[in-house]
């Protein structure tokens, strides 16, 4: 289960909703598996299908969140035309990732829709997501 | 000649859970050899069969991105700072 608060789903939703119509991405921070705060990343890529962490943006994130002795709790990314379920690249780059949750927006309609899972030896499995 | 390499956690399972170890060599590609002679089987994880840099990770010398470098032709010396990421990616 992903826990976090109204506040800092809301700073995902908005996040997907200014970037589409190409993917956004970024990650959630956490303390003892609980969400702190959302660190909107650039999409490298700038493409309505696929994303990547710029590298060297991603390297101050990954300092800064373990200097704050925080965990990288998930990934979240948009899909801006399709449900928000874990693609098969999605799947194939978890195998190569930390992260305990993949938090995902679909921005393919005006309804939010946003689903989390864990991907683990490339399997998929869907969690809830609790809004505290 | 010593240079410290920090590890991601995902591959901390090649370092004894070591964060960061130390290693030696004029280049990155010679430094990842002197690792992989004691870290067995790490250098899979960073260097493709065909002999580049894995898409699944990111390197940095002294925080510079090696992709923007020489890559594994990068040179190294004593008293640099090497780090591993995981690189993020997804469709």
């Amino acid at each position: 289960m992903l826990t976090l608060s109204q506040a800092l789903l809301d700073q995902v939703l908005a996040h997907a909703r200014r970037d589409h119509p190409d993917e956004c991405c970024g990650v959630i921070a956490g303390k003892d598996g609980a969400a702190t705060r959302v660190i909107p990343m650039e999409n490298a890529e700038r493409s309505p299908t696929g994303f990547s962490f710029e590298s060297g943006e991603w390297l101050r994130v990954y300092r800064a969140v373990d200097d704050a002795d925080e965990d990288l709790l998930a990934v979240y990314h948009s899909h801006t035309a399709t449900e928000a379920y874990p693609s098969r690249t999605d799947v194939l780059w978890a195998q190569h990732n930390e992260f305990a949750h993949w938090l995902l927006v679909s921005t393919r309609s005006d309804d939010d829709e946003v689903r989390s899972y864990t991907i683990s030896d490339g399997v998929v499995t869907e969690e809830p997501v609790e809004v505290v | 000649m010593s240079i410290e390499v920090r590890i991601p956690t995902i591959l901390r399972t090649y370092t004894g859970g070591e964060k960061a170890v130390e290693a030696k060599g004029d280049t990155l590609a010679a430094l990842i050899d002197d690792l992989d002679s004691r870290y067995a089987g790490i250098k899979g994880r960073l260097i493709t069969e065909d002999g580049g840099l894995h898409r699944f990770v990111n390197i940095y010398v002294n925080d510079e991105d090696v992709r923007f470098l020489g890559a594994l032709e990068t040179p190294v010396k004593d008293g640099d700072s090497v780090t591993v990421l995981p690189a993020v990616a997804g469709g």
